[in-house]
Parts: C-alpha cells; structure tokens; sequence
C-alpha cells in the first residue's frame, strides 16, 4: 500500500482534470463568469485602480477624447467628460456601484419574497390569499413605472434605490416559491416532520427553506441582469444615484448633452459596462437555470 | 361562464384597491403629502391652507374616500407646470404613445414571428445561433443606450434620420427600434418554443407521412397552432409598451406619457406623475382581465378550476 502522501500526489492532477473536464462537459460559461469575476475586483479595488479622483475634473482638460485619437492623450486613457473628470475612472467606481446595488436589491427582493412565499404556500387560508392578491397587484404595475414613482417620492439616493428595487421586483420570487412549497408541503418528510411534533415556524425554516433555496438562487441569477438595468435607467432619468457619484447610468445621462457634437465616448463606454456586466449575469443565470432546477426551463 | 367573469371581475376591483391603496400609503408614509402637492418655495401658511384643503389635517380613512371619489369622478388634480387638469394632460399625450407603441408592435412581430419560425425549423442550425444572438443581446441592451447609439450612428454621423421630436414618419423608425427589440426577443423566444412544441406532435407527423411539402407543413399546420399563445403576448405588449416607454421617450424627446412622467418628475409636478403611475396599472389591470376572460371563452377548463 502506499503512503496517503502518495495518494494526495497521485491523485492531485487527474483530480484537476476531471474538475476542467466536467466544467466543459457542463457547458459552464466560463467567459461570463471572468467579466463578473473581473468586474467585481475592479469593484473592490476602485480606490487602487482608479488613475484619478472620479468626482473632481479640472475644468482645462474637458471633453478629452480616448488616447488614440488626434488630441487625447495617456493621462486621460479613455477621454474626459464635460467636467473635465475622468472616465475610466468614473467607470471604474461605477462598476462598484452597479454591483453593490445589483447585488444587494436582489438580495433584498429575494429575502422578502422568498419568505412572503413560504409563508403565503405553507399557511394557505387566509394568508396565502392576502399575499397572493397583494402580489398579483404588484406584478400587474409596470416595474420601472412603478419604481420612478417611489423614488420621486422619497428623493434620490443609493440606499433608497435598493429599498425600491427590492419592493419592486420580490413578486416573482413569491409567486414561483409558493408554488413549489405548495408541492413541498404534501411530501412524506413534512408529513412525518409535522408528526414529529414540530412547529408551523420549525418545518418552514428547517424543511421548506432549504428546498427551495436552489430556486431562489436561479431567481436572483435571472433578476440580477433586470436590477442592474432598471437601477441604470432610475440613474438616467435622474431619480437613482445622485450626482457627482459616477453611476454607469448617470455617465450616460451626462453623455447626452454631448451626443449630438460627436463625444461619442461619454455614451459607448458606460453602455458597454452595462450591456457586459448585463449580459453576463444572464448567460450565468441561464446556465444555472438549467442546471440546477430543469422545472424552471420555460421561465 | 357568468360566474366565471364575476370572480375575475371582483379579483380586477381589488387588485384596483390594492393598488390605489399602495399607492395612497406610499405618497403619506414617506414624508407630508403637502410638501409634493405645493410648488417648490412654498412659505408655511401656503402649506397649512393645502393641509386644510385637501383635509390632510382628517383622518386617515376620510381622506382615502376624498381621494377614491375624486378619482372616480376622473379629478387627478391639477398640474402646476402647465396649470390645466392632469387628466386632460394625459389624454392629450397618449395618442403618441399609443403611435409609438403600435409601430414598436408591429416591428418586433415582424421581426419576432419570421425568426422565430426560422429558428425552430433550423434547430442548432446558423439561424438558430443567430436568432439566439439576437434574442440575448434584445434582452440585455438597455432601450435607452441603443437609443443613444441609434441617435450616434444615424443621426449624427450619417446624418440620416431626426435624432428627435416627432410629426414625420422618419420620426418613429429609431424609437420603435430601440422600444421594440426587447419586445422582438421576447416574441422570437416564444414562437420558437411554441412552434417546436407543436412541431413534434402528432399531426404535424401525420401531415409529413402524407407527403406534404415542408413550407405547407409550417405555414398551415404548424404555424397556426402555435400563433395563439404568441399573440397573446403581443396583446398585453401593447400595454404594457405604452407604459414602459418613458426612457425610450426622454431619450427621442417623444411627447407621449413616457415624457410626461419624466417631465412630471423634473419639474416636481407631483399630480401628473401620480396620475401616470395610476393608469398604468389601471390599464394593465384591465387588460389582463380582457385576456382571462377571452381565455374563460377559448378553453373551458380554465374557467371550472378554482
């Protein structure tokens, strides 16, 4: 027999390989996943990466164009904007918003309707109607419509965007999590659980969260595409991130005003931001549609 | 069948309850109404006479029923930027929308139902891909940014369509492209599910094994059986179209509701956006109610379950 050292050496490569292999065998979608990957750490690191300050210009370097045009130069790489900031390093702290409010709105949304879901399939009765009523409610308002209404109401600011977004979009995660809880709850282990003698509250969080928390996953994969774009699209219309912050969706609003003279850089470059970050947190959210829960293919 | 439309009628009443409710709530829970019914600069005796004429100085209940019986009764307010009735405002702006919407209908069908159709009898093949591609990128580009590229490329740099306004029909090619491609993925997406779906039953077989050619199996047998879920959709589209068409609108500088929302908001027109919100969920709401009840009349089992 050999050693366990033996083992671990032997077995270290083909462990690696069947790791690689499975993934290609999985059709996992590894570029999607680097452009998040990459996002993200450009996210965190912004305060080291960023070449320059991304909320203060200097008012003699405005309307810079990209480096490799005629007039641009390498301090500004990829240009500046009508304040003389610079762009590349407004995008940069840009990604770091898109993803904090990306990723915590959705987070939100899927807590509040995750729970409202379990509690609405699992009670049924009265409770499951009022939830039900008050979801189909929401779910007939046009999201966006709805979302602009919020925050002209309760004014601009980061935090008060992901409160919105999060009440905005957790019906769908109620509606499908009631549905499975629906089926969960005629099973033999919640029969046998309820035997038992556990609580309503036990079997809700013990049996019934972990089982649908595949679901809630899929959903939040799926939702985080329709959060990055409505929060760029509040940013736009000026209801979202307040300036000077250099939100992806802002930079375009700004880009507008100097569309028309041909600044095509303040409006291509956030755009491409968005359609990436958008785009890959789609092709991800697919992916692990139909992997983890085939039921949700037709979604 | 009687029965049937009653509780989906009472089920739209409510959800038209709920929704006038949230929307009564949001407005009084999250600061004093007053300071968004009153123009910006308002002195305190300004705010206090708007208190005591719109009776938020009353209990809660009675001012839901002052607000409920002047909506009734059509009365959303009176806009403070242009100073006439916001109802009036509103209706004289959704023609446009409604232009809008129908065009950006008409694009993603016509681009929607033909690829679709494409893809589902080339499966895995180059038009499948492409229509993939295609679907993908209609449902990741914000309407707004390809609106703003739309407005580099054609207007700017060929010079060949307005980049805003509207009257002339060169008006309408670019917003209805920018609003209706997300539309035409979503058609495309559904029309090839639809269709591989009743491509592999069992009359579509029959129909081979008789010799029919491959176009006649698709136009006649195939294609008409899977038209009745994708129109569906295109139906509630529409709606739901005029009412998600505000950043596409601000983008092209479109007058219909879109830009009236956006307008309500920078000029702090607080009864115009209320008013907005408010018939977008109603039309919605009414809508819906239309195609369940044209579903009731189609297919009998859905009206008998519960």
């Amino acid at each position: 027999m050999s050693s366990p050292a033996d083992v671990v050496r032997l077995l270290q490569p083909a462990r690696r390989f069947t790791l690689l292999q499975s993934l290609r065998r999985a059709q996992f979608p590894v570029v999607p996943t680097l452009i998040l990957g990459v996002i993200a750490l450009v996210a965190i690191f912004a305060n080291q990466l960023a070449p320059h300050n991304p909320e203060v210009g200097s008012l003699v370097a405005r309307f810079k164009p990209p480096f490799w045009m005629a007039k641009g130069s390498t301090e500004y790489l990829l240009g500046t904007d009508q304040l003389g900031r610079d762009v590349l390093s407004r995008l940069i702290f840009g990604a770091r918003i898109s993803m904090v409010v990306g990723l915590t709105a959705v987070v939100f949304a899927g807590v509040l309707g995750t729970t409202l879901g379990i509690v609405s399939g699992y009670l049924g009765g009265w409770v499951d109607q009022v939830v039900m009523r008050v979801t189909d409610t929401w779910l007939a308002l046009p999201a966006l419509t709805f979302a602009i209404f919020l925050a002209a109401i309760v004014g601009p600011s980061m935090w008060n965007i992901v409160i919105i977004l999060g009440l905005t979009y957790w019906t769908r995660y109620a509606r499908v999590i009631r549905g499975e809880v629906l089926s969960l709850k005629e099973r033999e282990f919640v029969r046998l659980a309820i035997v038992a003698g556990c609580s309503k509250w036990t079997i809700m969080r013990r049996h019934m969260l972990p089982n649908v928390i595949n679901t809630a996953v899929v959903l939040g994969s799926l939702m985080l595409g329709v959060v990055i774009i409505a929060e760029a699209s509040l940013s736009f219309l000026g209801v979202g991130v307040p300036p000077p912050e250099p939100a992806w969706g802002l930079m375009l609003s700004d880009g507008k005003q100097g569309l028309m003279v041909g600044y095509w850089w303040l409006t291509v470059f956030p755009g491409c931001c968005i359609m990436l970050m958008v785009l890959s947190a789609n092709l991800l959210g697919d992916w692990l549609r139909v992997k983890l829960d085939p039921q949700l293919r037709q979604l | 069948m009687k029965r049937y439309i009653i509780r989906r009628a009472s089920y739209c009443l409510l959800s038209l309850f709920l929704l006038s409710l949230t929307i009564f709530f949001f407005v009084r829970v999250t600061g004093d109404p007053a300071a968004l019914l009153v123009e910006p600069g308002a002195s305190p005796g300004d705010i206090a006479a708007i208190h005591h004429q719109f009776g938020l100085d009353r209990p809660l209940w009675v001012q839901y029923w002052l607000f409920m019986t002047s909506l009734l009764r059509g009365d959303f307010g009176q806009s403070f930027y242009y100073q006439v009735p916001v109802l009036q405002l509103y209706l004289s702006r959704l023609p446009n929308s409604l232009l809008l919407a129908a065009v950006a209908m008409g694009l993603s069908l016509v681009i929607g139902i033909p690829s679709g159709i494409l893809a589902s009898v080339r499966v895995g093949r180059f038009w499948d891909s492409a229509g993939k591609v295609f679907a993908l990128l209609g449902l990741s580009l914000p309407s707004f940014w390809v609106g703003l590229v739309l407005i580099l490329i054609f207007s700017v740099y060929l010079g060949w369509l307005p980049s805003s306004g509207a009257g002339t029909p060169l008006h309408l090619i670019m917003p209805a492209f920018a609003l209706g491609w997300y539309f035409a993925a979503s058609l495309m997406r559904l029309t090839r599910s639809s269709m591989l779906e009743v491509l592999g039953s069992e009359y579509i077989k029959l129909a081979r094994l008789k010799g029919l050619p491959q176009s006649m199996v698709i136009a006649k047998h195939a294609f008409k059986n899977a038209l009745i879920p994708v129109l569906t959709l295109a139906g509630i589209n529409l709606v739901i179209m005029v009412n998600v068409a505000v950043i596409v609108e601000v983008v092209f500088a479109w007058p219909g509701i879109g830009r009236l929302l956006y307008e309500g908001i920078a000029f702090r027109d607080f009864p115009v956006v209320q008013c907005v919100v408010i018939m977008a969920g109603a039309m919605i709401i009414g809508v819906n109610l239309v195609v369940d009840i044209l579903y009731g009349i189609i297919d009998p089992r859905i009206r008998l379950e519960k």
